[in-house]
């Protein structure tokens, strides 16, 4: 576990000299600063703090944060994460990926980091298009999106990463609109303090290549309509007026109105985002009405470095070496005289 | 039984002092087994020994059949051995498939011994084989030795309760006493280390050493075997040896090299034949603090240790070919983050998936050049089994004394080979020093660099007030961040080269061995050391004028090189490819002549080839 700090740290101090160069109106600033208002909530010293990325417009990044950081290659940053924890577990490591960085390109290393379960935390950018790349359609573009490289529609139904995620043993998933700064600072914050991997999709607006691609969601007016907002062990409650929950129908989540149809606050599901049985997770990341947003798994679970310490500790223990020379000289030598 | 006469014919004296023994059968026969037994215990009795495992890529390839072939070569000696030797003193055949496969390789008039009760019908047909063998008279030219060696272990074990194949399994170990008793060994080695291995299974044990004796007393009883040769201890530097393969050997070079130089070791790999035996012998050693990580891929592999280096450790991967290939891109992050990095290739026949366990060396443009953009490495090469352990050391002291990514080339040859190692202890090696700061001076910059190696410095994440940003896009000359300047860009370009080309300051001078001036030099690099030396010291006892030189380090090369290869008349590049090394050498060198001698057979170099390839070259002068 990383040192607590004693010195209080300001958003400043995790700002770097270097020029941000989003378009305007980029919802990634959002997340930015987000981010270099939540690090000093850590308790976390600004040395520990490593921040990598792949590539693509979200993975500039680590550029923008005055910590350790490495902006990689594409699709990779999940395995040079996992190398940079496994060398120093000390360390709190933030992997900074896109759609395209993580589910195309980086698929395979995106559903083995989950699995593994390293401390460290992800933060998926989905704006479901390619950013970088100047707006080719992404495996989270809808079907039939027009993009640059499917100006007739596109034909590959999406991954929804929620779904790949719990698919891919996720302990933590959290959901949030890129509009939503309090609530994705007091997230980050929370993805630090879980120990295991975090991951976080941001629904991230891409003025320039798709533009309100979540407003049905996220847009200001609509958005408590739209969007239940999940926290562990509260009612899955909703809406302006509060008066709409979720309750199981079967094997179906079903939106009902309190104080219709004999419905009570009672009857409405509880949330608990603790348990190791994901099945009403994955309910929840399929939902298309509300969309869940909070966190929604959170189950806390060994970690890989610490089953690879133990095991250290174990064959320590046991094995009569510390020194190389002692194995180089064990076993079956002979003298030439 | 049938002993046909010998024709003893004038033998060389090499061949008086060294003999070449080749254990055949099926996969599942043991054979990899019998011939390390016979090496080991060869090595201890004081001989010089090589090897060579030769197996199927197919786990269980159908029995009996030709390409289910698996064989072990060894060449012991009383003098010096650099390859496990051409042509055969004792072929032993434990079926059809594997003597179809393998006669050829048996000098005329020496020894085979067979088990004839392989020699079915269905075996026969299975080796294709229109006739028998030990009935049509092909067997003429050399000295059978028929024995039922099925039967024989049968019987042996007859009283012991174990199931058939329990009992078939260990004839192979019939064949091996008789080999024993043949050339004068002690079975003592063999029997402990079956004591060892089925220390919960003494019954295993036991029959294992009974049949192992009951071949070794019926070769004695029979009387009609003599012994062909004594050969007697080799006279080698005084020391404590052990018998290492070449994997293995690369495996300790880095354990060395991490406890040298403080750091911890991480491995990123994912398996690939014949690298995979690194990762196996490193994932035991987690009592030195080794983080060896199985990666879902190769790309994971790299840059899972590119992150381990960026965070302070020695970090390295392993791989064959095709997973080099995989692997370009990382390297050239790398490359460009100036992070120290050591990738190993055991290099295998390509291209493709090519021949996953056969021998070749055709993957040294690769290293050289296989990235994309101007993206210089540091790449040198193994070349014997023991010397692997020294080539990965100095891959690790490379790395981390130039900041630059290291590939260190072997190949299948040398990495399941074996021969003694004369043990080295932590403090025989050569210091090593890293470039790690830990205080931020006034005028701190990531990219600042040493003046004499221009290595960057290396400020590892948890260090106060060195925070930093690196990454792959191109970086300013003083802060590292990002920049597209054009002067900016050819400078750095040139840097990295120019830092790599300076490490030819820090390695040893090229050397020709045996002659260092005359009219043939043979040019080699990498695992055909051993055939390239033992040819060469073949024809320099017949007093040819003729060099060898080897290039351990292939970029930079060393700064000697143009005056090497300056004071022979012929120069010949020997390789298991197309001519790689030649080509690069022609670019460098143009100077001079180059005439190439290549074999890709997925086979090693045979010495009495290169002989005659080096005497017909001088001839033409
Ligand atoms: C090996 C490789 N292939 C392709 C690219 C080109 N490329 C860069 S970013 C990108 C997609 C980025 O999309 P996403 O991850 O969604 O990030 P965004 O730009 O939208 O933030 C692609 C295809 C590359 N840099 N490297
Ligand atoms: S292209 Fe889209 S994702 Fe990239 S910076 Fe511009 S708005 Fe943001």
């Amino acid at each position: 576990m990383q040192d607590t700090v004693e010195k209080k740290y300001t958003f400043k101090d995790f700002a770097s000299d270097q020029e941000v160069r989003w378009c305007p109106g980029c919802d990634d600033y959002v997340i930015l600063r987000s981010m270099q208002k939540a690090l000093p909530d850590m308790g976390v010293k600004k040395e520990d703090v490593v921040f990598i990325s792949g590539i693509g417009c979200s993975s500039r990044f680590p550029y923008y944060i005055d910590s350790y950081g490495m902006h990689s290659i594409h699709g990779r940053a999940a395995a040079i994460s996992s190398g940079v924890k496994l060398a120093n577990p000390d360390l709190s490591v933030w992997m900074i990926t896109g759609d395209g960085d993580s589910l195309a390109i980086g698929g395979n290393h995106f559903i083995h980091v989950l699995r593994r379960n390293l401390n460290l935390n992800i933060i998926l950018f989905n704006n479901e298009i390619y950013g970088l790349t100047k707006g080719q359609f992404s495996p989270t573009s809808l079907i039939g999106q027009k993009t640059k490289s499917s100006p007739y529609g596109n034909t590959q139904p999406p991954f929804h990463p929620g779904e790949l995620a719990l698919g891919a043993q996720a302990r933590f998933f959290a959901r949030l609109g890129g509009n939503s700064p309090k609530e994705m600072t007091a997230l980050f914050v929370e993805a630090e303090k879980f120990k295991g991997t975090s991951l976080i999709e941001i629904l991230q607006n891409c003025v320039i290549f798709n533009d309100g691609c979540f407003t049905q969601f996220t847009d200001k007016k609509i958005k408590e309509d739209k969007q239940i907002f999940l926290e562990h062990g509260k009612p899955m409650i909703f809406g302006k007026e509060r008066d709409k929950g979720l309750v199981l129908n079967g094997l179906k989540l079903e939106v009902v109105t309190i104080g219709e149809n004999g419905v009570t606050e009672e009857d409405i599901l509880v949330h608990n985002a603790k348990c190791e049985d994901n099945t009403l997770h994955q309910m929840l990341v399929k939902l298309q009405y509300p969309l869940a947003t909070g966190i929604i798994r959170s189950y806390e679970d060994s970690t890989f470095e610490e089953r690879e310490a133990m095991l250290n500790e174990q064959v320590k223990s046991k094995s009569g070496f510390s020194k190389v020379d002692e194995l180089f000289f064990s076993g079956e030598t002979y003298e030439v005289k | 039984m049938t002993v046909n006469k010998i024709q003893t014919a004038e033998q060389e004296v090499e061949s008086l002092s060294a003999v070449v023994i080749r254990f055949v059968g099926d996969s599942g026969d043991g054979m990899q087994l019998t011939g390390t037994q016979f090496t080991d215990t060869s090595a201890m009795f004081g001989n010089d020994v090589a090897t060579f495992p030769n197996y199927p890529a197919e786990i269980r390839a159908p029995q009996g059949s030709l390409y289910g072939v698996s064989g072990y070569q060894v060449h012991i000696g009383s003098i010096e051995v650099s390859t496990p030797g051409d042509d055969l003193d004792l072929l032993v055949a434990m079926n059809p498939a594997g003597l179809k496969t393998n006669l050829h390789a048996l000098k005329p008039g020496h020894t085979l011994i067979i088990d004839v009760d392989s020699f079915s019908k269905k075996n026969l047909q299975k080796a294709e084989y229109e006739t028998n063998p030990l009935e049509d008279g092909s067997l003429e030219n050399y000295r059978v030795i028929e024995v039922s060696m099925t039967s024989m272990t049968k019987e042996a074990l007859k009283d012991m309760g174990l199931d058939n194949k329990s009992i078939t399994r260990s004839k192979n170990m019939f064949a091996l006493g008789m080999v024993y008793w043949m050339y004068d060994r002690d079975m003592n080695h063999t029997l402990n280390f079956f004591d060892q291995k089925f220390k919960y299974k003494p019954e295993i044990a036991q029959a294992n050493a009974k049949v192992l004796k009951a071949g070794y007393y019926y070769a004695e009883t029979l009387e009609l075997i003599p012994n062909a040769y004594k050969i007697m201890p080799s006279e080698m530097p005084k020391g404590t040896y052990r018998i290492l393969n070449g994997n293995t050997a690369t495996a300790w070079g880095f354990l060395a090299a991490a406890e040298k130089s403080g750091l911890e070791l991480f491995l990123g790999s994912y398996p690939i034949t014949p690298a995979t035996d690194i990762l196996h012998e490193l994932v035991k050693h987690k009592n030195f603090g080794v983080k060896a990580f199985q990666a879902e891929d190769e790309i994971a592999g790299v840059t899972s240790a590119i992150g381990a280096s960026f965070a302070g450790d020695l970090a390295i991967t392993t791989t064959s070919g095709p997973g080099l290939a995989l692997k370009g891109e990382a390297i050239g992050l790398a490359m460009m983050t100036e992070l120290p990095l050591v990738i190993v290739n055991v290099q295998r026949g390509g291209p493709s998936t090519g021949l996953p366990t056969k021998t070749e060396q055709s993957d040294l443009l690769q290293a050289l050049y296989g990235r994309n953009g101007e993206s210089p490495v540091i790449v040198i090469a193994a070349s014997t089994p023991a010397n692997c352990f020294d080539y990965a050391f100095e891959a690790a002291k490379l790395t981390l004394e130039h900041m630059t990514p290291v590939i260190l080339l072997t190949d299948g040859y040398i990495a399941n080979g074996s021969e003694p190692w004369r043990i080295k202890s932590i403090k025989d090696m050569p210091e090593i020093m890293t470039h790690v700061i830990d205080e931020r001076s006034e005028t701190w910059h990531p990219y600042d660099r040493d003046n004499d190696t221009l290595s960057r410095n290396w400020a590892i994440p948890g260090t106060p007030g060195l925070e930093h940003r690196v990454g792959g896009l191109e970086k300013d000359k003083i802060t590292g961040n990002v920049s597209y300047v054009p002067d900016n860009h050819e400078y750095m370009t040139n840097i990295r080269a120019e830092k790599v080309k300076r490490v030819e300051n820090y390695i040893p001078d090229l050397e020709a061995e045996y002659n260092e001036e005359g009219d043939l030099l043979l040019i080699g690099w990498g695992g055909t050391y051993g055939s390239l030396h033992s040819a060469v010291r073949k024809l320099d006892a017949k007093g040819y004028k003729v060099g060898h030189a080897h290039f351990h380090y292939l970029n930079p090369f060393p700064k000697n090189t143009a005056e090497v290869l300056s004071k022979f008349k012929k120069i010949v590049v020997c390789e298991l490819n197309k001519g790689q090394l030649a080509k690069v050498l022609k670019s460098r060198f143009p100077e001079f002549e180059y005439i190439q001698y290549n074999k890709v057979m997925g086979l090693p170099f045979s010495v009495t080839d290169l002989v005659a390839k080096s005497k017909n070259i001088i001839k033409d002068n």
